[in-house]
This record gives C-alpha cells, sequence and structure tokens, in this order.
C-alpha cells in the first residue's frame, strides 16, 4: 500500500513538473531557446497568490485567475524587452539573457517579499479520499494537480491541432524562414508561446505550492531545472514528451527518496536522465535530425 | 632550430595579469586596499582561472558545459583531503600546496575524460543538460560522503560519521554534508596570481599547437575535420580534460581559502556553473584575454555597488541583461559598427585624401 501512495504522490509531483516542462519544451521549440527565467515565472505566480489569497482575502480561484493574467503579462514583457532584440543573435546571447532575467525576477522578489520564507495555504479545497481504511490516501492536491495536468494537456493538443495560430505555431517550429514566407506573424506567434507557457507556469507555481506549501525566491529554481530536465527526458519540442518526462521523472524522484536515499533523489534522477539520453541522444520522443553533408 | 612563437597578442594578456598585480600589491602595500577587496582577491584568482579554463570549452572547443562547478568540487574536496591527511606529515605548507595543487588537477583531469566519454557523444543542448546533471550528481554524493582516519587506514561510510567504525585517536576528514574542516589556509594572491598564469600558459599554448588547432577544426566543421583524418574523439577529449583540470586546481586555490568546506548549491551547484558561463559569454566567447576582465569586473561589481545595498543585485541583473543586449542584439551590433572609433577615423582620413 505505502509503495502505491508513494506512486501517486510520484505522479503528482510529475504532474506539475509536466505542466513547467510544457512551459519549456513549447518555448525551445518554437523560439529556439532554452528559457532559462522559466523557473522564476513559477515563483511569482506563487507569490501573486499568496499576496492575492493570504494578505488580500480575495478567494482562491480569483487569486489563481489573477496569478495567470500577471504571469502572461510579465511573460509577454520578458520576451519583448529582453529576447526579442536577441532574435537573430547566437543562442548562447539569448541563454545569458535569460539567466540574466532570472536573477533580476528572483531579487525583485528578495526585495518585495524578503528572503524568509512564506507558508503558504492551499488553494484546494476538496477533502482527502481514503482507501482500504485509510491505507492508501490521495489529497485533494494530488486530484486537483492530476487533473489540471491531464486538462491542459488535452487543451494544448486541440489549441495546437485545430486552430490557426496552433498551426502557426507549428509552422514556425518547423522552419522559421519558411513559415514567415507564407504569411505567419512570427513575432506574434513567438509572444503568443510565452504567454501560454507563462500561464502554464503560474498554474504549475499555484498546484507546486499547494503541495509543497513552502514559498521564497527561490522556490522557482529548482523545480525549473528538473522540468527543464524533463522536458529533455522526454525529447525536448515534444508536447507528448513532455508529459511523459515529467510524469517519470515524478515518480522516479518520489520512489528514490522513499527506498533509497532522501538526500540522494536529486542525484539519481539525473543518473536516469544521463542513461536515458546516452541510449537515445534526443531523449525518449525526440525527433532525430540526420546530418547533411 | 624551432623558432619560439611569441603572440604579441598573448603578451598583452601575460601583461595585463601581472601589471594587476603589482598594482594590487602596490595598493596593499601602501594599505589603500579596504579589507573587504583584500578578501576579495583570492576569489578573483579563482573566478578567472574558472572563467578562462571553461573558455576552452565553450570557446575554443564550441560546446556548451553547465557543470563546470563540478570539476571545481572535485578538485577542491581532493585537494583538501589531502592537505588534511598530511597536515602533519609534511611540514611545509608550500610544498604541501603545490602537491595538493597537482592532485586536484590530476583528479579532476581523470574525472574529466570518465565523465568526457558518455557526454560528448552528445551534441547541443543535451550536452548541456547532461554535463549539469553530472555536476549535480558530484555535488550531491560529497554530500554524503564520510571518510574519516585512524591507525588502521581510511574508513569509508554514506550513512553517517558514526558508521565509520574509527579508533579512538581517528579523526573524521569528510563529514558529509559538514564538509572539511580546518583546511590549512594556504591560497595566496602571489599563488593565485602563479596559478593563473600557469592557466593561460597552457590555454593559450594548447590554443597555438596542433592539437589545439585539431579541436578549433572539430568546432568549426566537425565533418570536414574527421574526413581529412582528426581523430574526433580523442581531440575533444582531450580538451575536455585539460578544462576540466584547470577548473580543479581553481577549487584547490578556492579550498585552501577557506576554513571550512563544503559542496552546497551556492558554491558548487548549476548556479555556479552558470556564473562562470556568464563571464565567458560576456567576455566574449573564445577570447581569453575578454574571459580575464569580465571576470574580474563582474566579481567586483557587486561589491562596488555595495552603496545601493539591498538593490545591488538587482542593479546586478539589469547590467547584465544590458549588456548582453549591447553587445549580441543584431540592432546594437550594427550601430556599433556604425559609430565605431576606428571607423570614424578611417572615414576622416578618407575624406582628407579625397580633398
Amino acid at each position: 500500500m505505502s509503495f502505491l501512495n508513494y506512486l501517486i504522490n510520484g505522479i503528482s509531483l510529475g504532474s506539475v513538473y509536466a505542466i513547467i516542462a510544457l512551459g519549456y519544451t513549447m518555448v525551445y521549440g518554437i523560439a529556439k531557446m532554452l528559457n532559462f527565467a522559466h523557473g522564476d515565472v513559477i515563483m511569482v505566480g506563487g507569490f501573486v497568490v499568496f499576496t492575492m489569497s493570504s494578505r488580500m482575502g480575495l478567494s482562491p480561484a480569483l487569486a489563481v485567475l489573477v496569478s495567470i493574467i500577471v504571469c502572461t503579462v510579465l511573460g509577454i514583457t520578458i520576451e519583448k524587452i529582453a529576447y526579442k532584440p536577441l532574435r537573430g543573435a547566437s543562442s548562447l546571447a539569448v541563454l545569458i539573457t535569460a539567466i540574466g532575467v532570472s536573477y533580476f525576477l528572483q531579487n525583485l522578489a528578495l526585495l518585495v517579499f524578503g528572503s524568509d520564507t512564506k507558508l503558504f495555504t492551499s488553494v484546494v479545497k476538496i477533502p482527502a479520499i481514503q482507501f482500504a481504511d485509510g491505507q492508501l490516501t490521495i489529497t485533494g492536491e494530488t486530484i486537483v494537480t492530476i487533473i489540471a495536468c491531464i486538462i491542459i494537456m488535452i487543451v494544448l493538443t486541440l489549441f495546437i491541432k485545430k486552430t490557426k495560430a496552433g498551426q502557426a505555431m507549428l509552422a514556425v517550429s518547423e522552419d522559421r524562414g519558411a513559415a514567415e514566407l507564407m504569411g505567419v506573424n512570427v513575432n506574434a506567434t513567438i509572444s503568443l508561446t510565452f504567454a501560454i507557457g507563462s500561464g502554464l507556469a503560474a498554474i504549475a507555481g499555484v498546484l507546486l505550492c499547494s503541495v509543497y506549501p513552502s514559498l521564497n525566491p527561490y522556490t522557482g529554481s529548482m523545480p525549473g531545472i528538473k522540468a527543464f530536465v524533463a522536458a529533455v527526458f522526454g525529447g525536448i519540442g515534444s508536447i507528448p514528451g513532455a508529459l511523459i518526462g515529467g510524469v517519470l521523472l515524478g515518480i522516479i524522484e518520489i520512489l528514490s527518496k522513499a527506498y533509497i536515499s532522501s538526500q540522494l533523489s536529486d542525484a539519481i534522477v539525473f543518473a536516469v536522465l544521463i542513461i536515458v539520453l546516452l541510449v537515445k541522444p534526443t531523449g525518449l520522443l525526440g525527433k532525430k535530425i540526420s546530418e547533411k553533408v | 632550430m624551432k623558432k619560439l612563437n611569441i603572440n604579441k597578442d598573448y603578451l598583452i594578456t601575460y601583461g595585463m595579469v601581472v601589471a594587476f598585480y603589482i598594482i594590487m600589491q602596490i595598493l596593499q602595500g601602501t594599505g589603500n586596499l579596504s579589507s573587504l577587496f583584500k578578501g576579495l582577491l583570492v576569489p578573483l584568482c579563482v573566478y578567472t582561472i574558472m572563467a578562462v579554463s571553461l573558455n576552452l570549452t565553450v570557446g575554443i572547443l564550441g560546446e556548451l558545459s553547465l557543470g563546470h562547478a563540478g570539476f571545481m568540487c572535485v578538485g577542491a574536496f581532493s585537494s583538501a583531503f589531502f592537505s588534511m591527511c598530511m597536515k602533519d606529515v609534511i611540514s611545509s605548507s608550500l610544498l604541501r600546496f603545490v602537491i595538493a595543487i597537482i592532485i586536484s588537477a590530476i583528479v579532476a583531469a581523470f574525472f574529466g575524460i570518465i565523465i568526457g566519454i558518455p557526454v560528448l557523444r552528445l551534441k547541443g543542448d543535451y550536452l548541456a543538460i547532461v554535463t549539469l546533471a553530472f555536476g549535480e550528481i558530484i555535488k550531491n554524493v560529497i554530500n554524503i560522503l564520510y571518510v574519516g582516519k585512524d591507525g588502521n587506514g581510511l574508513h569509508i561510510s554514506t550513512k553517517d560519521s558514526i558508521s565509520l567504525g574509527l579508533a579512538e585517536d581517528g579523526k573524521v576528514i569528510i563529514n558529509g554534508a559538514q564538509g572539511i574542516t580546518g583546511t590549512p589556509n594556504d591560497s595566496t594572491f602571489t599563488i593565485g596570481i602563479i596559478l593563473l598564469l600557469v592557466t593561460l600558459f597552457i590555454v593559450l599554448n594548447f590554443m597555438n599547437s596542433r592539437s589545439g588547432r585539431a579541436v578549433m577544426a572539430i568546432r568549426d566543421n566537425r565533418i570536414a575535420a574527421e574526413s581529412v583524418g582528426i581523430n574526433i574523439s580523442k581531440y575533444k577529449l582531450m580538451a575536455f580534460a585539460i578544462s576540466a583540470s584547470l577548473a580543479g586546481v581553481a577549487g584547490a586555490l578556492y579550498a585552501h581559502n577557506l576554513s571550512t568546506l563544503n559542496a552546497m548549491p551556492k558554491n558548487f551547484g548549476y548556479n555556479m556553473s552558470i556564473m562562470i558561463l556568464v563571464y565567458v559569454v560576456l567576455g566574449g566567447i573564445g577570447n581569453i584575454r575578454g574571459s580575464i576582465i569580465a571576470a574580474t569586473v563582474l566579481t567586483v561589481l557587486p561589491e562596488l555597488l555595495r552603496g545601493f545595498s539591498d538593490y545591488r543585485m538587482l542593479i546586478y541583473a539589469i547590467v547584465l541583461i544590458a549588456m548582453m543586449l549591447f553587445n549580441a542584439s543584431p540592432k546594437a551590433v550594427e550601430w556599433k559598427e556604425k559609430h565605431s572609433i576606428k571607423r570614424m577615423i578611417a572615414s576622416k582620413k578618407q575624406a582628407k585624401e579625397v580633398e
């Protein structure tokens, strides 16, 4: 029974990773950049909900909505100010700028909210479900996280397959130059991608803080890195890959914490990633690109 | 007779370091150096050595590494471990430190080879994430490592210091997350500068050697390099191992500057690797002198901004973004070319000639 409990916790954590990884993977697929500031947008999302619900007394649903809007606007602003001028520059330059943005967000949060860890009250009000005389407990947060992840995956897949904007995103990720020639507004598409990715980061932030109720300016950075690992694990640029990578990573992390060593769990997660990449160098679902001479 | 290859450009780089050293010594001698700045001198050497060595991987080999701090960690712990073991055996602190530095270089190079063999098969961002993963693994493993010494020799455990089962005269050297305490403070600014000069000598000469050119050929076009008979894996691994071993040396310098050494996310985590990468990119990828200048400026900058107290890291972030935008954005590059002093002088000359 305890194994099942761990497994469910793993899937729950993995779902959060998957939602964050989606943001990474979409931005990578379309803008071909590693957005290191993504993890800090999660932190901003968490702080907005914290301020709205704990300090101003807004209802949780409204607070989450505000958080999504704030993060979406933040994502678009970051893209406009920091990344857009660098379009056409080397990918390393963009990477360093993203790191600069990440420092900026962390230190801004440090100034506004202070460095002490805040206790986050969970926004989920669903009671826990118990099976088999209380041996198997599924918390409300777990249920909400998993359902949210599934809904996001379905909506996102439909959005990309069925809408014009989604098709434009696919086209830009496939070949930016050709898409531009066919009349796709590349800049608007990239902005849209950042908007969606940041909105998802806000949701992930709320879910993460509900499951692990502590919040400080560095909350986002480690989950951000783990989600990046998850995105690479599943094959960066692939949406189902982000889901599979995220969930697998969550399960591996929780199980190794439970059965091997809590201090080594991060090392085990990274070791599994290395093994996967050595066997499949482009991740589980990554596209294999043959080299032209 | 073999002609000694003295490049004027390289001499400027060496001269810059020596001049910096002399200025600092004069300032220190006349008492014009604040204690805060004095404490910064050895870390400055550590970071510049790190930046120069990472530039070998990123600039010369052309692969993005996000785990450079891992090699520094290996070098720091292996050298500190040696110094702790030999504290009573070798009395001369200079000799002990020199051996410790050599050990750190060898151990870090060994790790560079072990990690390089699988990692260098990958490409681009995948390679970057795997180096990051290795860096984190090294940090995590050191955090659970317990090593003690007594009359019977060394005891190793991964649980806690009690399970080492030491005899009464034994002492714990590496104490898990608490790390190594009581490392002798052998690092001085002079040794740091000497190590930096040695690092520069190795890297600059490597760049100009046959092997270095082979590495750059691989960076520019892997397939073309392979088809003219360059052994890709060998040269890639060579550059990676040299880079790792120099990072190990920086680690030894770092470890012997502190009395307590522990592997925290702050000093050996990916944040550190990224910080070094920032120096390399801002200084100019492949430009060794640029790395030194960028590392110096960016290490000193937060201290100079201390007057702004709470706002200093925020300002640092803004400066970083602004510098990147100014340096790399296509529009800024175009603007700089238009308004560059060299060009203005040239166009004035041209105008005169026309007259």
